[in-house]
């Protein structure tokens, strides 16, 4: 896992070793200060060598201008280093995510999609920057400063080799209590963000059943629990600080003990000892500073797993290795075709679909939910491969297009669509980057949207907010109509893709496509018998089955479904 | 009905929290609210730990100077007295510890008290506002209150303001115990600290700079993942994943740039303040040094020098410590701005004071009784309300203004005259609505989007108030009914279904929470609900996630259906939904719906053509006007709007 993470550090290589290896420059420096520093002491002072003092005092000076200079270095480079392996880490999921099919997708839900690409990178980043860093800096600076006690007194260096692994110990028992429960609280936040979501989604059923009390004893109970977890857990951080102080007074007093008789046994000066305290500051704070990082590499793993497993995740529909690029009419043949959305095969979303579709036909579709109607067309363009059977568009078999090739060819209108952010304009180029205003008014006036588009005050530059949300739900799928119909496809699929349209310009909408697009292949799912009557053919498909096939008439006279549904509209609709 | 009318809250806003006293006084409210004692104990830590610390680096000194030294001159091994202070020490040091221990364990009691009673207050609070309030606020903003807001308050109160007091109280010791030292290396760090504040504020300022502007490209790249994740589905059918990349590609590059200027100020400020700190660790040293040696040992012992040195570290710690709690306490307090908006959002305004109660019926007479003689009476008949002899009824009580107290019983007779509204007090939305619902009818309501329909219902449940006009309920103005009461009265089935989480028994019951197993179950099958719940896997005890998504959206309105069934209101408030459910789902919805509506005031806003139909009366509008009422024949005659609605020539919607 980690190592699929680390591919992505790709050019920001070089900061990524820099900024460590300048930090333990800056490490080096800063524990040779307090040894200087004793040197400067007891042969400087002590002995009132005014010269030492100076030479002392200038080496110092330059060891802490380096220390200062491979810090704020290291500290470039790790920013450098952490925010362009952030950017990777971007890059490489939506690249990724870009080749996913549509079962990928149906596969991490599109809000965990969303996490992984904000929250848990930051993390990463956060976690990355301090394993750079800070990660180098605690060992580093440990075994350094330890090296230098030894080196000035194994006797006492001893005590510091005693003391380190007991606090060590804490620390671990510590966090491995707090953990879990930790853990836990952040389970009960995810519950009580439910709770607020729910309210504030739900506040007109809240309020008109008059339950704001029973609301507020919901949120109190899951607070309440918050609350004793969060102090069971910060309680047993808490005993971080004092365990720490112990070990430093402790040190302290040990270390005064013994160094106060190694002094008057003349095995030690007094520089010596006052350096043996800064020391033991930095190793024990070292230590610290290693438990913090634990937290955060632990908080970070989650993350990290969340990541990687979007970047390992192979699309399971990729291109065929010598693809064919030029579809040679709009024909289409389902030849004993099964699929179903998961591998375990007992549930067949379509069983045994065999069909034949003429070039320039115009098909519709029947079916309740559920029945598979959206699951039949969506193999048309690849969107998902069959389980067992063939698809063939223009007598081809559809994985051996080029998947692009074949998506240009097939335009499809979602069930469940979406306008992006920006103009008319710019959401219609989606169909085609280069179109003309030409060619948009007249795509528009086929899915007759050109006349409330020309209404606006902006016309086709008014801006359209993020998911359509300024426009109604006919105009919506009007204009998605219109998109999919620059893409001047052979065939075109429309999802349910009518169904806030009114029936008089539903009807328009057909017979503009028979009028301007007469040879593209049209497949029509609708709820409304009205939508699909005039169809050439209409499939009524029932438990993923093929029910029948047949023209308005016929099925009307044979078929106990297609009367049924007709029979049901009928009674509201027509006097 | 999706928020209409308001402006979303934008960024500004949300910046904009200046640092009053008021909000301090409120904060600090909270904080000392029940735990005047415990803070007084916690001051007491504080206090005793800092200064313990503060010794602890005095201690080196009276090592040398008056152990070591001595020891070292005299010669002689007599370490006693050394052990024998030792002791003491270790003792000061433990009351330290002790100290320090028990301020970090009360403060976590403290701060996550104030916490949950921040959490509690807010949603208190929130389930007062009116709908309008969440119409203009978006759903996220909300929810970042109870988040990222109190979160910066966590940090605040248990990290913080202790970390801050400690931190004065060790300079203040630290500074004595300099000055006690040594008054001429007191200036020397004075002057070396101030220019380190200088150094910190300029990288601060600047890192704070490229922070806002990191966050901007963060929230500009994370909204185009937020839009192209979701429309994922369209970008495929489309090919337009390679255009997609570039695009996010462009906002990625600008975003990486913004966050390394950022990182890197923030990364190189600890180095810089740190030597700061060691530059003045070393002059010290040096002219300590250059002290002792030049003027002798009366001027500064070698104690005293070492001392001083370890005193440095310990006065610029705080001092960086202040700087960098000074950042987290500026977040809390535009945290706590924000929460405290919120807190200061005006409730939704309530002087009614008639209310529902249930009353036996007595040769003409109204008498109140209590709700379960009511209720255990409509258990033992099988949910009727009368069983010939004796019946129960809920009835409006209605306290007047000389003394005297009506009863009138509720029978769902509903009125409004020349009702004009507004959301925002500029647009209007509603223009001279006059209607009446007689006990018992249906009132259809049709019209485009944003004709006015759902605006209407909202009025009689006074989610919204009217700006001018009558609504009234029985013959009594809706103003003078406490909003609780009236709405425990109207039943609503709105168009968006939302479920809570829970299994699909307690959703039932969330119409009547006093409803036993057998009531809801027999809501459901009033409701056409049964069917479809008893096959699932756990029957009514499915629980439901995230607003029900395991169902379908005719089965989520199923249960809602139920829900209102079980709360058995007078009058009904019904939204159609206008999604697309197959044929046969709709008509088992349909079913339930009518089997509802029977023998009650009806309000539907009609999306089909068979509801609109069998209304007493439909009322057509355009635009905040009605323009045509009556029944459905008399407006087919009409041959004007409804007709063309109803012939297809427009979006019925």
């Amino acid at each position: 896992m980690i190592r699929r993470l680390l591919k992505s550090v790709r050019e920001y290589k070089k900061p990524s070793l820099l900024a460590p290896i300048l930090v333990a420059c800056e490490v080096v420096m800063e524990v040779l200060m307090p040894f200087l520093m004793s040197k400067l002491i007891d042969k400087g002072i002590d002995q009132s060598n005014m010269n030492y003092v100076w030479k002392m005092g200038i080496l110092l000076l330059v060891c802490m201008f380096a220390s200062m200079a491979f810090g704020a270095l290291s500290g470039r480079e790790a920013a450098k280093a952490c925010s362009g392996f952030a950017k990777n880490l971007r890059q490489d999921m939506f690249h990724n995510l870009q080749r996913f099919s549509f079962s990928n997708i149906d596969k991490f839900k599109t809000s965990s999609i969303i996490t992984r690409l904000t929250t848990d990178v930051t993390n990463v980043q956060n976690a990355y920057q301090m394993v750079i860093r800070i990660a180098v800096r605690a060992p580093f600076m440990l075994i350094f400063a330890m090296i230098m006690c030894f080196f000035i007194n194994k006797k006492i260096a001893l005590i510091l080799l005693i003391i380190a692994p007991i606090l060590m110990l804490f620390l671990v028992i510590i966090f491995r209590y707090a953990h879990p429960i930790f853990v836990r609280m952040f389970k009960r936040f995810d519950l009580m963000n439910n709770v607020v979501q729910e309210n504030v989604r739900g506040i007109r059923v809240v309020k008109s059943f008059v339950r704001e009390d029973h609301e507020i004893d919901k949120f109190s109970s899951v607070s309440g629990d918050i609350r004793n977890d969060a102090v069971k857990a910060e309680r047993a951080i808490n005993f971080n600080s004092p365990i720490m102080m112990t070990c430093v007074y402790s040190a302290m007093l040990l270390v005064s003990w013994i160094g106060a008789r190694l002094i008057v046994n003349g095995e030690m000066t007094t520089g010596e000892l006052t350096s043996m305290f800064s020391y033991i500051m930095q190793i024990l704070s070292s230590l610290m500073m290693v438990s913090m990082i634990i937290v955060m590499i632990v908080i970070s793993k989650t993350s990290a797993e969340r990541i990687s497993e979007l970047l390992t995740e192979e699309p399971d529909i990729t291109n065929p290795s010598s693809p064919v690029t030029e579809v040679a009419d709009g024909s289409i043949d389902f030849d004993h075709v099964y699929f179903s959305y998961s591998k375990k095969k007992e549930k067949s979303c379509l069983s045994d679909f065999n069909l034949h579709i003429e070039s320039g036909e115009t098909v519709g579709i029947i079916g309740g939910t559920g029945s598979g109607k959206s699951s039949f067309v969506q193999l048309i363009p690849r969107l998902y491969d069959v389980t067992d059977g063939q698809v063939k568009v223009g007598g081809v078999d559809v994985r051996d297009y080029d998947l692009g090739t074949l998506r240009d060819t097939v335009a499809m209108v979602l069930q469940k669509n979406v306008l992006f952010s920006g103009t008319i304009k710019e959401n219609l180029r989606w169909g085609k980057p280069d179109a003309t205003d030409e060619e948009m008014k007249h795509v528009c006036e086929i899915a007759q949207a050109d006349s409330f588009i020309s209404a606006f005050p902006d016309g086709y530059d008014t801006y359209i907010e993020q998911g359509g949300a300024n426009v109604s739900g006919g105009q919506k799928q009007r204009l998605c109509i219109a998109r999919a119909l620059l893409k001047n496809p052979k065939i075109l699929i429309l999802d349910d893709s009518t169904s806030a349209v009114d029936t008089a310009t539903d009807a328009m909408i057909q017979k503009g496509f028979a009028e301007y697009i007469p040879g593209t292949t049209k497949l029509i799912i609708a709820q409304r018998v009205s939508s699909v009557e005039h169809a050439d053919k209409i499939i009524v498909i029932d438990n993923g089955e093929i029910n029948a096939v047949g023209t308005h008439e016929e099925l009307l006279r044979d078929n106990a479904i297609y009367r049924e549904v007709y029979e049901s509209q009928k009674k509201g609709g027509d006097q | 009905m999706p928020p209409r009318g308001g402006r979303p809250m934008n960024r500004e806003d949300l910046k904009k929290s200046p640092i009053s006293k008021d909000l301090i006084k409120r904060l600090l409210s909270y904080l000392t609210g029940k735990n005047k004692a415990m803070l007084g104990l916690v001051f007491i830590c504080i206090v005793v730990a800092s200064v313990t610390s503060v010794l602890g680096n005095m201690f080196i000194r009276n090592l040398i100077d008056d152990y070591i030294e001595p020891l070292l001159v005299s010669g002689d091994k007599d370490f006693s007295g050394l052990l024998s202070w030792i002791r003491m020490v270790a003792c000061l040091f433990f009351c330290g510890v002790l100290a320090n221990l028990l301020q970090g364990q009360i403060m976590v009691i403290i701060s996550n008290n104030v916490l949950q009673n921040v959490r509690d207050d807010m949603f208190k609070h929130m389930q007062t506002l009116p709908i309008s309030y969440f119409d203009t606020h978006a759903h996220g903003d909300i929810m970042s209150h109870y988040t990222n807001d109190v979160d910066t308050l966590r940090q605040m109160i248990s990290q913080s303001i202790p970390s801050m007091v400690s931190s004065a109280i060790s300079i203040v010791a630290t500074l004595v115990g300099m000055i006690v030292t040594s008054w001429q290396l007191t200036i020397l760090v004075l002057i070396g600290t101030v220019s380190m504040i200088a150094v910190m504020g300029t990288i601060g300022g600047k890192s704070a700079k490229y922070f806002v502007k990191q966050q901007a490209s963060l929230g500009d790249v994370n909204g185009y993942i937020e839009e192209m994740v979701d429309g994922q589905k369209v970008v495929k059918v489309f090919t337009y994943e390679s255009r997609a990349k570039d695009t996010f590609d462009k906002k990625n590059e600008e975003l990486c740039a913004n966050a390394t200027s950022a990182n890197i100020f923030a990364n190189i400020l600890m180095p810089i303040m740190g030597n700061i700190g060691n530059v003045l660790y070393v002059l010290v040293a040096f002219v300590g040094g250059f002290l002792a040696i030049e003027c002798g040992v009366n001027a500064i012992t070698i104690g005293a020098i070492a001392s001083f040195l370890q005193l440095t570290k310990a006065f610029v710690m705080p001092v960086s410590q202040v700087s960098q709690q000074m950042n987290a306490i500026i977040m809390a307090m535009a945290g706590a701005g924000r929460i405290f908006k919120l807190m200061d959002e005006k409730p939704e305004d309530d002087n009614g004071y008639v209310t529902l109660v249930y009353c036996r019926a007595e040769g003409g007479q109204l008498i109140e009784v209590p709700d379960e003689e009511a209720i255990s009476f409509k258990r033992a008949h099988g949910g009727k309300m009368s069983d010939g002899k004796t019946s129960y009824v809920w009835a409006w009580k209605h306290p007047h203004g000389d003394g005297t107290l009506t009863y009138k019983e509720v029978c769902g007779d509903v009125r409004m005259a020349e009702v004009d509204f507004s959301y925002d007090g500029e647009k209007q939305v509603l223009y001279d609505i006059s209607l009446y619902a007689k006990p018992g009818q249906k009132i259809a309501f049709v019209g485009a989007t944003g004709a006015g329909k759902t605006t209407i219902t909202n009025l009689i449940n006074r989610f919204y108030d009217i700006a001018d006009g009558k609504i009234r309920y029985d013959d009594i103005n809706i103003n003078k009914i406490k909003k609780a009461d009236l709405r425990h009265s109207l039943g609503i089935v709105l168009q968006d279904t939302n479920l809570f989480t829970g299994s699909v028994m307690e959703n039932i019951r969330y119409g009547n929470l006093g409803a036993t197993d057998e009531e809801c179950i027999a809501a459901a099958k009033l409701a056409n609900a049964h069917d479809f719940i008893s096959k699932l896997p756990n029957g009514y005890d499915t629980e439901l996630t995230a607003n029900g998504s395991e169902l379908s959206q005719g089965q989520r309105q199923l249960i809602a259906i139920a829900r209102a069934a079980v709360a058995d209101p007078p009058v009904m408030i019904l939204d159609e939904a206008t999604s697309s459910i197959d044929t046969r789902t709709e008509s088992i919805v349909q079913r339930g719906m009518d089997a509802l509506m029977e023998g009650r005031t009806v309000f539907v806003i009609a999306h089909r053509l068979s509801t609109v139909k069998n209304s007493q009366a439909i009322m057509v509008l355009e635009n905040g006007h009605i323009i045509e009422r009556g029944d459905h024949d008399s407006l087919i005659a009409e041959k004007g709007k409804y007709y063309q609605l109803y012939t297809g020539a427009f979006e019925l919607e």
